[in-house]
């Protein structure tokens, strides 16, 4: 399946990505829209750093996703292009897939708020926006 | 791949998360053999600890159903709903429900855990008495309540917490009684406990610990401390234990001792989940998990572990194999607006990280992470459990930076690229 891949060293450490996949999730048309109610990343992505070095992380929608396997709802399930989609009516914000996902890429929507994560972007044609608006073209999406 | 005929027999006995981890599994490898699954329950598996959560509002029953509607139709299983299995012979291979009878070429027995309730004078004439495990303890609870009621919970862990979130508001007051010194005794130590139980006073939960009920009177029960507590409603929520019955009938091992000569019961699995008796699988609360925090089984009462043992099982039972799973004890969860999360065993030297009103506190023995306690506000501690999980050795590893906020940079960019990388994953 495609996924999300960085290059760490083309990231600019810009955290445009985190803006953009706030946007994304929003459903929102209008990019400023998206923050209207303060929101605030991170989302399905965040950048992280390490001296000079700077990457971005999202959802590797895993072979053997624990998130799914250990939801306590059923929220959780993989669509039809592999990504782990996340049902915002089902999900109580219990917080199991963030004690389970090993790469930390499952963040918490608040108190009894469902969690949010990446989801490739279903709903923009499963267009990441993460990677269409990376300034310097260190975010891809391509077949693994 | 082991060769399965493409007319097996699949029985699964128990509707919950293993059962459907098992037909997933089954479904992979085997797409024509015949699935029956014997539900005691009289509906589809929803998830168990949404209970609460419906009680509280934050779910709707229709919301609850683990699996879309649709899904064992799809998946071509025929589920026998409010069919409990009462007897099995694995000799000739059938599964009795009543009358009706199931001849299986492999049998899962995932019959879950059933609550506990401790022998208490009085405990029979108590009119209005429940235990909060499965969804009909729920729909009860929410017709027998209303802002008048006063309850009463024996039991302060996760699952009496749980019940007191669900209960807290719809009733008027909510008593907790407990044995144990301090709330949560399985998952907190002394202080992350202190705070949980702050918090809950505050919302105005009342809690009488190292107590426990002497006896039960009319409308009220005596504590062994000589306190009396009025109650409308009692919910007992002490703990599970595993429901051995069946498969203890058929000859499969359901106990294991411990070195301290108390044993631990559940059923004995191997890898493969398979019991002592072959082509007889078990899998969740019924089991032994194996806990790598112990290097041994333990009995694990969570739902992720119930659906990875139910998948496993179903892997090997349709001849497929797969990678071991490392378990490990995870809970989270809120409790009015209060979240927590732990994981691994707490024996090594503490790391405290106090952040505002949050708690964080890791335990280090040998130079590897064994466990920690979250409560309050937390980012990413997956990235920690997993550290626990595969027994990661901190050498080299940011740990000042992981305890802050847990993060991949921390452990350096070659695990880094080991995961995001496209081998990663």
């Amino acid at each position: 399946m495609k996924r999300v891949y960085v290059k760490e060293e083309w990231c600019l450490g810009c955290r445009l990505c985190e803006y953009w996949c706030v946007y994304s999730g929003s459903g929102e048309k209008n990019f400023p829209f998206a923050f209207d109610k303060g929101a605030t990343p991170p989302a399905g992505i965040q950048v992280e750093e390490v001296g000079p070095v700077h990457f971005a992380v999202n959802c590797r929608h895993c072979d053997d996703p624990l998130c799914l396997k250990g939801c306590i709802s059923g929220a959780l399930s993989r669509d039809g292009y592999g990504a782990i989609r996340i049902d915002k009516t089902k999900c109580v914000g219990c917080h199991t897939c963030i004690a389970l996902c090993p790469y930390g890429c499952i963040v918490s929507g608040g108190d009894n708020m469902p969690i949010k994560k990446c989801q490739l972007c279903a709903g923009r044609d499963y267009t990441p926006q993460c990677v269409s608006h990376c300034p310097n073209e260190a975010i891809v999406f391509e077949e693994e | 791949m082991k060769k399965v005929s493409t007319d097996t027999r699949y029985v699964i006995i128990g509707n919950g998360v293993a059962s459907i981890g098992a037909i997933e599994a089954i479904r992979k490898n085997d797409k024509t053999g015949s699935i029956t699954v014997l539900a005691d329950e009289k509906y589809p598996c929803y998830g168990r600890p949404l209970i609460s959560y419906y009680l509280e509002g934050m779910t709707t029953r229709d919301k609850m159903d683990y699996r879309p509607a649709g899904f064992y139709a799809a998946n071509n299983v025929k589920l026998v709903l409010g069919s409990p299995a009462d007897r099995i012979d694995a000799v000739s291979r059938k599964v009795w429900c009543g009358d009706s009878e199931y001849a299986y070429d492999r049998l899962l027995i995932a019959t879950g855990s059933s609550p506990v309730v401790p022998p208490t004078a009085g405990y029979e004439d108590v009119k209005r008495k429940y235990t909060f495990n499965k969804l009909d303890d729920a729909l009860e609870l929410e017709k027998v309540t209303d802002g008048t009621t006063r309850v009463l919970i024996i039991g302060a862990g996760l699952t009496g917490l749980k019940a007191a979130e669900g209960l807290y508001p719809r009733v008027k007051e909510i008593t907790v009684v407990d044995m144990a010194p301090r709330v949560l005794p399985a998952v907190m130590d002394d202080e992350s406990s202190g705070i949980i139980r702050s918090y809950l006073e505050n919302k105005g939960i009342r809690f009488f610990l190292s107590d426990s009920v002497e006896k039960y009177c009319d409308g009220y029960a005596l504590l062994k401390s000589g306190a009396e507590v009025d109650f409308d409603v009692l919910v007992t929520a002490v703990g599970v234990r595993p429901n051995t019955r069946l498969a203890e009938s058929i000859g499969c091992v359901t106990e294991r001792m411990t070195e301290s000569g108390r044993p631990f019961r559940g059923i004995v699995v191997g890898d493969d989940q398979q019991t002592t008796v072959a082509d007889v699988y078990a899998a969740g609360d019924c089991t032994l998990s194996y806990d790598v925090t112990i290097k041994n089984t333990r009995p694990l009462f969570i739902q992720p572990n119930a659906y990875m043992q139910g998948e496993t099982a179903g892997t090997y039972m349709s001849g497929g194999s797969r990678e071991k799973r490392e378990y490990l004890p995870v809970n989270a969860g809120g409790f009015l607006g209060l979240h927590v999360i732990t994981a691994g065993a707490y024996d090594g030297e503490p790391i405290t990280v106090r952040d505002g009103g949050s708690f964080h506190r890791f335990f280090i023995k040998d130079n590897r992470l064994r466990g920690f306690i979250q409560i309050g506000e937390y980012s990413r501690v997956g990235i920690l459990t997993d550290l626990i999980r595969r027994e990661a050795d901190l050498e080299g590893v940011d740990l000042a930076s992981l305890v802050r906020h847990p993060n991949l940079a921390a452990l350096g960019m070659d695990y880094v690229h080991s995961v995001l990388g496209k081998e990663g994953a």
